[in-house]
């Protein structure tokens, strides 16, 4: 028997992440989704490419099938990466945009860091300065990636490009990588230094006291009240 | 104890002391351009006892056939018109691996085993450790290595070293005619070349020269050439591993990488501990039920 559709939940009006009426919804189901499914794509690029940077992790390759299929899955992953990436840099850039308070939020970085100052820059919006830089740097970075990787794709690509060009590319794809691995290394460490933060991206929602302290003005903007 | 013919200089991606107990003889191939008549018997040989076939392909209009070194040639007869001091040339010359004391594959290579240095200077790949990166293929000065479609696998000449591990000379030694080619130990080879030299010059080639270059710490396939010019036999004039090659692979440059991050993680556990978690602040009342903002 079908349920009338007055009876059915209005679910579509509230999402399971905004059940509790306390919370702010910070991170919607698809954006959790496509952020966990490209840190799960980026694991196995780091691991598999740091096999092939130092001889040191080669045993990384039998965990992966072997250095050959590692090396065959490779790049395959990375086009993945790209794939999941950058339709979802292209949701988030909006909130990404650097503006006059980033500065301020950027001078007082350091004091930040070492809980000297614990409060954060009034206009921080959805994302603080540290943040932006880390999405502008993914955006640079795995195009960089991208773009190298091509030239040393075995055999599809690299045939094309003379060995210059190729021996170029390998050391820009590992000095990228290295960058990369900072700037993810950062990002995690400071999503579980920022308590409740890992709980945005995994349940979705923040209380309403975190939101006003990291992003008084995302709070601003989604509640209409003043922080 | 293995073949000590096969004792190992160098492995690719490995941190490796080689052995050094034994005093292995250093070969080498000498081709003595000069005495070659182009007959491809070496070429011939070569596929023989390699069990190596080639596709058929077609005529492309010059000598050499097939018009490049395959994984299924991997020593290839080239032949090339040069205008030399105002007369017609007919340069030949046998391209294949040359063995560099300083291999740019060896050191391109990030798999294990994948490329070996024998004491006695082969450089030899074992297929069955390689990824099919292609890696070596940008690292090689000459342009040798070809990876096979099949199976992801780099193939090139081994210098027979099935054969020179039981006291052989490689197969196109054995089947050139002319004595152009000869095998044995590189001292003894880069006196012949030398004697070779002598004898050349005397013939009125003045400018013929014995090819061993420097810039790969010298090389276990020496020619003489008797134009001396290696730009007019395709061969690079000063073949190295480059900048290039030497920052990408360097060791110095990949540790210290990883080093810095490890140090990062170091960093993170330890700013966790000095100055710990921004905790989360404690939240609102909860509304009343109902009420949403």
């Amino acid at each position: 028997m079908a349920i009338p559709e007055s009876v059915v939940p209005a679910r579509r009006e509230r999402p399971p992440e905004a059940r509790d009426p306390n919370l702010l919804v910070r991170y919607q189901h698809a954006e959790r989704l496509t952020h966990w499914a490209i840190a799960i794509v980026y694991i196995f690029l780091f691991l598999s490419g740091l096999a092939l940077f130092h001889p040191f992790f080669f045993w990384i390759a039998s965990v992966f099938g072997g250095g050959q299929l590692m090396r065959t899955l490779h790049p395959f992953c990375g086009v993945a990466l790209v794939l999941l990436f950058y339709p979802y840099a292209g949701k988030l850039w909006r909130d990404n945009r650097l503006t006059a308070g980033d500065r301020v939020w950027l001078h007082h970085m350091f004091a930040y860091m070492n809980k000297q100052e614990t409060k954060e820059v009034a206009e921080t919006g959805k994302f603080n300065a540290g943040q932006k830089l880390m999405f502008w740097s993914m955006v640079v970075l795995i195009a960089v990636l991208l773009l190298t990787g091509i030239e040393l794709w075995q055999p599809y690509f690299a045939p094309r490009f003379p060995a210059p060009v190729r021996k170029a590319a390998a050391i820009i794809h590992a000095a990228s990588a290295f960058i990369m691995f900072i700037g993810i290394g950062i990002h995690v460490y400071a999503a579980y230094w920022t308590k409740g933060s890992v709980k945005a991206m995994t349940r979705g929602t923040v209380t309403r006291a975190w939101a006003r302290m990291h992003h008084p003005a995302w709070y601003r903007q989604v509640t209409g009240k003043e922080p | 104890m293995a073949l000590q013919s096969l004792d190992i200089k160098a492995r690719s991606a490995t941190t490796f002391t080689p052995p050094s107990a034994r005093g292995t003889l250093e070969v080498a191939k000498l081709v003595d351009v000069s005495r070659c008549i182009g007959c491809k018997a070496c070429q011939s040989a070569c596929m023989e006892w390699n069990d190596l076939r080639d596709e058929v392909g077609v005529n492309e209009g010059f000598y050499t056939n097939p018009p490049d070194l395959t994984d299924q040639t991997w020593n290839l007869m080239r032949f090339y018109e040069e205008q030399i001091e105002g007369s017609l040339q007919w340069l030949i010359l046998k391209d294949q691996c040359m063995h560099c004391a300083d291999p740019g594959c060896l050191k391109a290579c990030p798999a294990p085993g994948a490329i070996v240095q024998y004491m006695n200077g082969i450089v030899d790949f074992h297929q069955e450790n390689c990824i099919g990166c292609g890696y070596c293929i940008s690292g090689c000065p000459f342009n040798i290595p070809r990876l096979r479609k099949e199976d992801s696998k780099v193939y090139k000449c081994t210098l027979c070293s099935d054969r020179v591990s039981v006291g052989l000379e490689p197969a196109c030694i054995k089947a050139c005619p002319t004595q152009a080619l000869s095998f044995g130990s590189k001292e003894a080879m880069v006196v012949q070349a030398n004697h070779r030299l002598e004898d050349l010059h005397e013939r009125g080639f003045a400018k013929a020269a014995v090819y061993d270059p420097e810039g790969v710490g010298g090389t276990h396939v020496v020619y003489v050439l008797p134009h001396g010019d290696p730009a007019l036999y395709r061969l690079p004039r000063k073949p190295e591993i480059g900048p290039l090659l030497s920052v990408w692979r360097s060791w110095v440059s990949r540790s210290l990488g990883v080093l810095t991050m490890f140090g990062v993680v170091v960093a993170g556990v330890f700013h966790y501990m000095r100055v710990g978690p921004i905790e989360e602040p404690k939240d609102d009342e909860p509304a009343k039920p109902g009420k949403e903002a």
